[in-house]
């Protein structure tokens, strides 16, 4: 899968409450919780990214608390992949099982600028950073990792394996 | 028989519970879970995901836990909504772990005291702060919201196993240092991903003279170090906190003593003071002697990481006689009804009226900027929470530090953040 789009660079250890502060989330429709996506953090974001644009960070992003809103909101803000130096573990895989694909390279991390073009290619884990023509690659994305995204996250991936896994009431206590 | 290679208690927990005899760190497994929990915040997009399963039942009615904390009682129209779709939810599966206000609690200081949780268990929550059940010897991690959404379904969940990092505490703790000054101290040393996708396994010395109290702060906030989990082998202590509560069977591992660790770090505690944590990360960690002169606005006692009667005990031998600097508020929120109960029965309530603070029914309310207690532009607080991210209380121009219990009374009486002995030495 070939993505590519504008890179929209943020530094380290970029929390939850930066992403979509707690404030909204007395609520979870995703189109108002894209309005409020990175608020604090850039003011504006929301108005100006654009469908299929790449979000770029430093370490340790997405930490702090579990808000699935947090991927949510940046997901339908248009963001189709965030490549990053590492990624804090609730957000990792609160992404793929929404089927947000996240990229680690801390090389790009370091040499890829706000607002460069580039082009991602999630099956190679190449990232080709189309305004300096750099080349990068990511850690390769785990194959179960891959079959979630394939499906589009994890509850397609379980629709697909129908309800064979539902266990009913086995356990009496 | 071949002999298995030696093993932590959160690999042996999970091997287990994977069905295997061994597991390594990196691997990928689906693990069955004991327990899934939700609250009003993650539980609707849960049920939600749930339903687009396709699934008509919960795995197992008595193992979905949903508990409304975070905004209630509800603050305004949506989360009313929220919480509505979490009653509903309950009623439709009959589940039987659904906690109203006014018999509910913060979720994390909830479950052990009603005996939901038990040493040797899987947990998931979605919520972060569910790795605090490693407090009693439970693997227990936080996941989001699809996650418990399919957990609700299957029983299962995907998990990697991680690997273990172990922290050694020698010594014996000073006067007023707690379970939260330890973690603190920690997560200084290591940073805010020190343990990213690790176990952090809690022992030494320090850690054996812990109250429950204490063990379940240091394991709540594992997160905050990026950990997957934190974890205490059960003891006497944990036995005696466990076996009036429990009413299942439940099973203690312990790590082999030969078992592989990714890290060790070993402190030692006997010199350690009360910590306090800078704006705007956990990690940005202080001896209480050197941050300066700070002067607060608001100071909150309370949330899943310090809103145990130990620390509610704690504030109220500070605060006995004493009033707080009238330039300041106090907010004390018990974290469960329980607790509510107990400190009004030993007269924790007088002490804390008669010293000007204002007492809430237990809520997650500041601790996430949600309700009864927000902060605005400019303003500082001291909370014992555990979570000091930029805007985290309210205003983005707002800054939040952390202490345990001890430094937060004290420090709401003389209206800056100092060391409790400054206000018990002088005595009053
Ligand atoms: S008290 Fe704070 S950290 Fe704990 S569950 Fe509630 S909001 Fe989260």
């Amino acid at each position: 899968m070939i993505l590519e789009g504008r890179i929209w660079k943020f530094g380290s250890d970029v929390d939850t409450d930066a992403i979509i502060p707690a404030r909204y989330l007395n609520q979870s429709d995703p189109k108002e919780l894209a309005k409020h996506a990175m608020e604090d953090e850039r003011p504006g974001f929301s108005t100006a990214v654009k469908e299929g644009d790449i979000l770029l960070a430093e370490k340790n992003f997405g930490c702090g608390s579990s808000r699935e809103h947090a991927p949510i909101a940046l997901k339908e803000s248009g963001i189709s992949c965030i490549i990053a130096r590492s990624f804090a573990r609730i957000f990792f895989r609160n992404s793929f099982n929404l089927g947000l694909p996240l990229l680690e390279s801390p090389e790009a991390s370091e040499a890829i600028k706000d607002g460069d073009r580039v082009r991602v290619d999630l099956s190679t884990g190449e990232i080709f950073d189309l305004t300096q023509n750099r080349k990068f690659f990511a850690k390769p994305i785990p194959p179960f990792m891959q079959e979630l995204l394939r499906d589009g996250g994890l509850i397609p991936h379980l629709q697909k394996k129908g309800g064979k896994r539902n266990h009913r009431v086995t356990q009496k206590s | 028989m071949k002999k298995n290679a030696p093993m932590t208690i959160t690999e042996k927990i999970l091997a287990v519970h994977a069905g295997k005899k061994q597991v390594m760190p990196g691997e990928l497994i689906d693990v069955r879970i004991d327990l899934a929990l939700g609250n009003d915040i993650t539980a609707p997009l849960a049920i939600q995901a749930f339903q687009e399963i396709g699934v008509r039942r919960v795995f197992n009615r008595n193992r979905v836990v949903l508990v409304p904390d975070h905004f209630t009682p509800a603050k305004d129209i949506p989360s009313a909504e929220q919480c509505k779709i979490l009653r509903e939810f309950a009623k439709a599966q009959r589940l039987t772990h659904y906690f109203e206000i006014g018999q509910s609690g913060i979720e994390h200081v909830l479950l052990p005291e009603k005996g939901l949780v038990l040493p040797g268990e899987v947990v998931i929550g979605a919520d972060s702060h569910t790795c605090t059940y490693g407090g009693l010897g439970a693997f227990s991690t936080g996941a989001g919201s699809t996650d418990l959404g399919a957990a609700m379904a299957t029983g299962r969940l995907w998990l990697k196993v991680p690997e273990s990092i172990k922290f050694i505490y020698h010594g014996k703790l000073n006067p007023w240092v707690s379970g939260k000054d330890l973690i603190l101290a920690t997560i200084g040393d290591i940073g805010v991903d020190g343990a990213l996708y690790q176990a952090m396994e809690f022992c030494g010395e320090a850690i054996r003279k812990l109250p429950m109290s204490g063990r379940f702060t240091m394991a709540n906030m594992a997160i905050e170090a990026g950990g997957k989990n934190g974890i205490i082998e059960p003891d006497e202590i944990t036995l005696k906190f466990i076996k009036p509560r429990a009413k299942r069977p439940y099973k203690i591992y312990r790590s082999d003593q030969d078992a592989h660790y990714a890290n060790v770090r070993e402190y030692d505690v006997s010199k350690l003071h009360p910590q306090v944590a800078l704006p705007h990360l956990p990690s940005n960690v202080k001896d209480v002697r050197d941050v300066g002169k700070i002067e607060i606005d608001q100071v909150v006692i309370g949330s899943c990481t310090n809103g145990h009667l130990d620390d509610l005990r704690v504030a109220g031998m500070i605060l006995k006689g004493r009033k707080i600097a009238p330039s300041l508020r106090l907010i004390i929120i018990p974290a469960t009804q329980e607790i509510y109960r107990q400190a009004l029965e030993e007269g924790l309530f007088e002490i804390f009226l008669s010293a000007g603070a204002a007492i809430s029914t237990p809520t997650c309310g500041p601790c996430l900027g949600g309700h009864t207690g927000v902060l605005a532009a400019g303003e500082k607080a001291l909370a014992t929470t555990n979570r000091n991210f930029r805007g985290r209380m309210g205003h983005a121009e707002s800054e939040v530090y952390l202490s345990g219990p001890a430094v937060a009374a004290a420090s709401a009486i003389k209206g800056r953040i100092c060391h409790p002995e400054e206000v018990t030495k002088k005595g009053a």
